[in-house]
């Protein structure tokens, strides 16, 4: 079944594609995803705290607004495409959310100090995509400003999933959600398994998308399963 | 959406983007309601300096709020005047527009803002 929503990735636009194995699946998932999602990882909220009180900045695909938590001494506006997690992420103050496209950001080029987007970038199904995000991020950073990206990584044989080198990139990565018995289907069944898609970055992969929409990769590595660049516009130093 | 949100939003359109007339975007129809945070007149200070204060000036007015002054307080007139800080921590902060609209000047688009959140996905002919 998998697969049958992967072969139709070539077959239907990008936009349509993303629309029926992620967007909707969030806006249906979305308040038990929000509960599972609350832990702040390291590198990124190391991120976020040494930034400099008053500084201005993006999570870019916030969902539930996890990362919004971290540091209140900035003002974040945080955006992302499931109007259900917005309304979650917007009650942490003093931040704004608002509900948006990565690929068409309501913001001023050139006005942000800094940009956060955490596992956001893989869910756009085409390279040219994925790469037009990098640069949308990017192109909002005054000069100097830095964007924290995070995206999930193919080399993780240690995770529950197991992926490795030498595996498919593109992926269905399945969301179970249990439902009441009340809303329970036709044949009784509690469960319901969404499939969202995903691109898994092969190691160096960031870095090379990064480059090729004229940014400057100033650190990266892996943490937690997912592969990590902070950078900038070029001669933005 | 709380009003100092407006100071960092555009037209979404990419066209619109080199135009100084999608930024601000001008708020339509606008019901406001006012909200209590906790005042913290240090976040206020900071980032006092990365407001454009001209175009929060027209934000102000455009929402039916009295003129304000021709340049931003600086951080001594602030540390004075307490009943500036709290002005600016409840226009900025506290004030947010929980229904209505906000106008592209250049393209005429307009996003809606439904129980306090914006909505600035296009159609698909504006993308």
């Amino acid at each position: 079944m998998a697969n049958n929503k992967l072969e139709e990735k070539v077959e239907i636009p990008a936009e349509t594609y993303e629309e029926e194995h992620v967007h909707t699946v969030y806006e249906q998932i979305a308040s038990h995803f929000s509960s599972t999602r609350y832990k702040p990882w390291p590198i990124v909220s190391t991120f976020l705290e040494n930034l400099a009180p008053g500084s201005i900045g993006l999570d870019v695909g916030c969902g539930n607004g996890k990362y919004l938590t971290v540091n209140q001494d900035v003002f974040i506006v945080a955006s992302d495409r499931s109007t259900n997690l917005v309304k979650i992420a917007a009650g942490h103050q003093p931040h704004a959310a608002v509900v948006a496209d990565t690929l068409a950001l309501p913001h001023q080029k050139g006005r942000f100090d800094f940009a956060i987007s955490i596992a956001v970038v893989h869910h756009l199904s085409t390279r040219d995509r994925r790469r037009e995000a990098v640069q949308s991020i990017l192109d909002t950073l005054r000069d100097g400003g830095q964007a924290l990206v995070y995206v999930w990584a193919l080399e993780q044989k240690n995770s529950r999933r197991g992926w490795d080198e030498g595996h498919e990139q593109d992926v269905m990565v399945p969301w179970v959600m249990k439902t009441s018995k009340k809303n329970a289907g036709e044949n009784g069944e509690t469960e319901k398994t969404f499939q969202r898609y995903y691109h898994l970055y092969r190691k160096g992969e960031l870095e090379e998308d990064v480059v090729n929409v004229g940014g400057e990769v100033i650190e990266s590595g892996y943490e937690k399963d997912n592969w990590w660049a902070i950078c900038r516009r070029s001669g933005g130093g | 959406m709380k009003v100092l949100t407006l100071n960092f939003l555009t037209c979404a359109v990419k066209a619109c983007k080199s135009s100084s007339a999608s930024f601000p975007l001008h708020p339509k129809d606008c019901e406001l309601v006012s909200d209590t945070i906790k005042p913290d007149p240090r976040l206020i200070h900071n980032i006092l300096p990365r407001v454009d204060w001209t175009a929060l000036s027209t934000t102000a007015l455009e929402l039916g709020f009295p003129a304000l002054p021709d340049q931003a307080p600086t951080k001594e007139q602030l540390e004075e005047d307490e009943k500036m800080m709290g002005e600016l921590h409840t226009l900025l902060l506290e004030t947010q527009i929980n229904e209505g609209k906000l106008v592209c000047g250049n393209c005429g688009h307009e996003y809606a803002v439904k129980e306090g959140i914006a909505n600035f996905l296009l159609p698909n002919h504006l993308v």
